[in-house]
């Protein structure tokens, strides 16, 4: 088994007529969590959507355990859990409903409703809950996944300091069983190794 | 194929917990049909006349008013990224969305079509051609419209701009369902209609689902 | 390098473009002006259709241009998609107003036609159904690559678009004229057919030859504005 590693090199993307990502590199090692900061329109959301392969790089390489990422685009995707700024969440379906579309396996699920303390709200219909609930709801359909990279972008948006911690632990949690998290954010994250864009 | 059926059942009940919705659509379906005897006339032979052209209409057009929320909502609360990152072929995620359309858009609407036609004064071959064919056709349209519903999405004034992309396009099942009824009217058979209008279905399977997976990558991006 | 990809091939084409249109505004001039006194005042009134056959040396070049120009924007969206040559969503969006134009100058003139010819300005006609949709499907591209704030998702959509309706015309047209046969068998008159006159065909080919350079000229400089436009675009988004 070789070890998770990311390896991105080089890496460029144009938006719109502007350089947003200007050739930039660096890897992400196992049981690591880097936090992208930088100011906004600095291209933290367009690097994660570009290792998600959302947008397409004009440049440069991403490597996963030494393979190029485009060589079998559909097994890199199975490695990515994915929280984008929006939370991905149907209003209309159940918070346990929603878990359940992407992860069928349903002691996973009870454990990520749990670790982000949603048990009391897992029968409630999305549209029901607050901004910082359905946040939560986002995190723990990261959690319930069992994808060793978690691509997480500002996922302490609309979270309270008790639900903070609780992002912490599960992150803390993933980095221990060897996955890696890369997360766009203008709070500080303990434990995370900086890397600031457009600077 | 896990996550297709997971998908499909995942629409049809978000769409069974709003049947609002879905009864909107075959309401207009109903008020449009009815709102013809009333311009025309009720003079019982040209009525039964023109049947088919104004059902298949109708059904056209209900089919194209259900279809513009198709992906919009999915963008809109960035459930459409789950989809491009799903590890599995986003050309069935299209086409299970469609499927998923389909059964609770086209078949209701094919099935309510024969009571509709019965007020027309169509006789019961007609009314099987037009359900027949209505259950064949409305497949393409379904497919169709999911296409144009994936290229307009994002874009401004996206409604209107979906009907006039797909309606040219819908023009051959238009032709060949509606001329299936008129068909059985003047006593012939269907069979031909039918085999043509499933020939277009095929088609539209075959050509659709890669365009509508390039069309969600595009507003993924 | 991306840099020079966006930049090099539309610059070089400005510069093909701005050295060949004087050249092919003389050839047009040139070519409609023989075109046109062999159309209008050489070629004989028709035994049938008399002096509005004239009509006709507009009307046929204007609808196969109209087709010839779906199929050069089918051929542009493929390699859009296929090769991101970012010069032919410029030209795609050069040829498409062009070609809906003749397509409309088509329905036109069969209109101004019809009129003396069928007695109506309309009828629903296969070839003139087959080519209202043709004009549709311009006008769905056009709305489309304008739709958006982002004006390469316009680009990109309106591409499937072009590709999707270019598989569909031929299915269009067959089930037009299908349509068209059973609802009016056979009442209308059809210019053509195997054998036309040289005294016809002779202007209708020099028509089309002229029609056909004035195409090319306007989607070369509708081109050129576009790179313009997308130029200064990209200027105000740096600036």
């Amino acid at each position: 088994m070789v070890p998770p590693f990311l390896e991105v090199t080089d890496l460029a993307c144009r938006r719109g007529g502007r350089r947003v990502l200007d050739h930039l590199s660096f890897s992400v090692g196992t049981g690591e969590l880097l936090a992208l900061t930088g100011r906004n329109g600095s291209g933290k959301s367009t690097l994660l959507r570009t290792l998600a392969l959302l947008v397409p790089a004009d440049a440069g390489t991403i490597r996963w355990q030494g393979e190029d990422v485009v060589i079998d685009p559909d097994r890199w995707r199975s490695q990515v859990a994915w929280l984008g700024h929006l939370d991905g969440l149907k209003a209309d379906l159940t918070v346990r409903e929603n878990l359940h579309s992407s992860q069928p396996d349903r002691a996973r699920v009870d454990a990520a409703v749990a670790a982000f303390d949603l048990s009391a709200l897992a029968t409630r219909e999305v549209r029901t809950l607050s901004a910082g609930q359905r946040r939560r709801a986002a995190l723990a359909r990261v959690a319930a996944s069992t994808a060793p990279v978690w691509l997480l972008d500002e996922p302490l948006n609309a979270l309270d300091a008790a639900a903070q911690t609780l992002l912490h632990a599960a992150i803390a949690r993933h980095l221990a069983t060897g996955g890696v998290a890369i997360a766009a954010t203008h709070a500080d994250m303990p434990s995370a190794r900086p890397l600031e864009l457009g600077a | 194929m896990t996550g297709f059926g997971a998908l499909l059942a995942r629409d049809v009940r978000l769409v069974l917990r709003r049947p609002g919705d879905v009864a909107v659509v075959l309401a207009f379906f109903v008020v449009a049909t009815a709102l013809f005897p009333l311009g025309i006339g009720p003079e019982t032979n040209l009525l039964a006349r023109i049947a088919p052209g104004v059902l298949w209409c109708a059904a056209l057009f209900a089919s194209m008013l259900s279809l513009d929320r198709l992906f919009a909502s999915d963008y809109e609360d960035g459930s459409l990224d789950l989809l491009l990152l799903a590890p599995w072929p986003l050309e069935l995620a299209a086409l299970a969305k469609c499927a998923a359309h389909w059964i609770v858009t086209g078949l209701p609407l094919a099935l309510l079509a024969p009571l509709l036609g019965l007020t027309f004064g169509l006789d019961p071959l007609a009314l099987a051609a037009l359900t027949a064919t209505l259950l064949v056709g409305t497949p393409t349209l379904s497919l169709i419209g999911g296409l144009a519903a994936a290229l307009t999405l994002g874009a401004r004034k996206s409604g209107a701009l979906l009907a006039l992309l797909a309606l040219p396009l819908c023009v051959p099942t238009l032709i060949f369902g509606a001329g299936a009824v008129e068909a059985t009217v003047s006593g012939q058979g269907f069979g031909v209609h039918l085999a043509v209008l499933a020939a277009l279905a095929l088609m539209a399977l075959a050509t659709t689902p890669w365009a509508m997976a390039a069309a969600l990558r595009q507003a993924g991006e | 390098m991306a840099d020079l990809h966006f930049l090099a091939n539309p610059a070089r084409f400005r510069r093909f473009s701005q050295r060949v249109t004087g050249s092919l505004a003389f050839a047009t001039v040139l070519a409609l002006a023989v075109g046109l006194y062999l159309a209008l005042i050489a070629a004989p009134p028709d035994y049938q259709q008399g002096e509005t056959v004239r009509i006709m040396f507009v009307h046929v070049p204007s609808a196969w241009l109209a087709m010839a120009g779906y199929g050069l924007l089918a051929v542009l969206s493929g390699s859009l998609l296929v090769w991101r040559h970012p010069l032919a969503a410029l030209m795609a969006r050069g040829a498409a107003p062009v070609g809906a134009t003749f397509a409309a100058v088509c329905l036109i003139t069969g209109a101004l036609w019809g009129r003396p010819m069928w007695g109506t300005y309309w009828v629903w006609d296969a070839r003139l159904t087959s080519m209202l949709l043709l004009f549709f499907l311009y006008l769905g591209h056009i709305a489309l690559s304008n739709a958006y704030d982002h004006a390469e998702r316009g680009d990109r959509a309106a591409a499937l678009l072009a590709l999707i309706g270019a598989i569909n015309l031929p299915v269009i047209k067959f089930s037009v004229d299908w349509w068209n046969t059973l609802h009016q068998p056979a009442s209308v008159m059809k210019l053509g057919g195997p054998a036309i006159h040289p005294t016809i065909l002779v202007p209708l080919l020099w028509m089309a030859g002229a029609l056909s350079l004035l195409f090319v000229i306007l989607v070369l400089l509708r081109t050129e504005t576009e790179i313009d436009r997308r130029r200064l675009e990209a200027a105000d988004a740096t600036a």
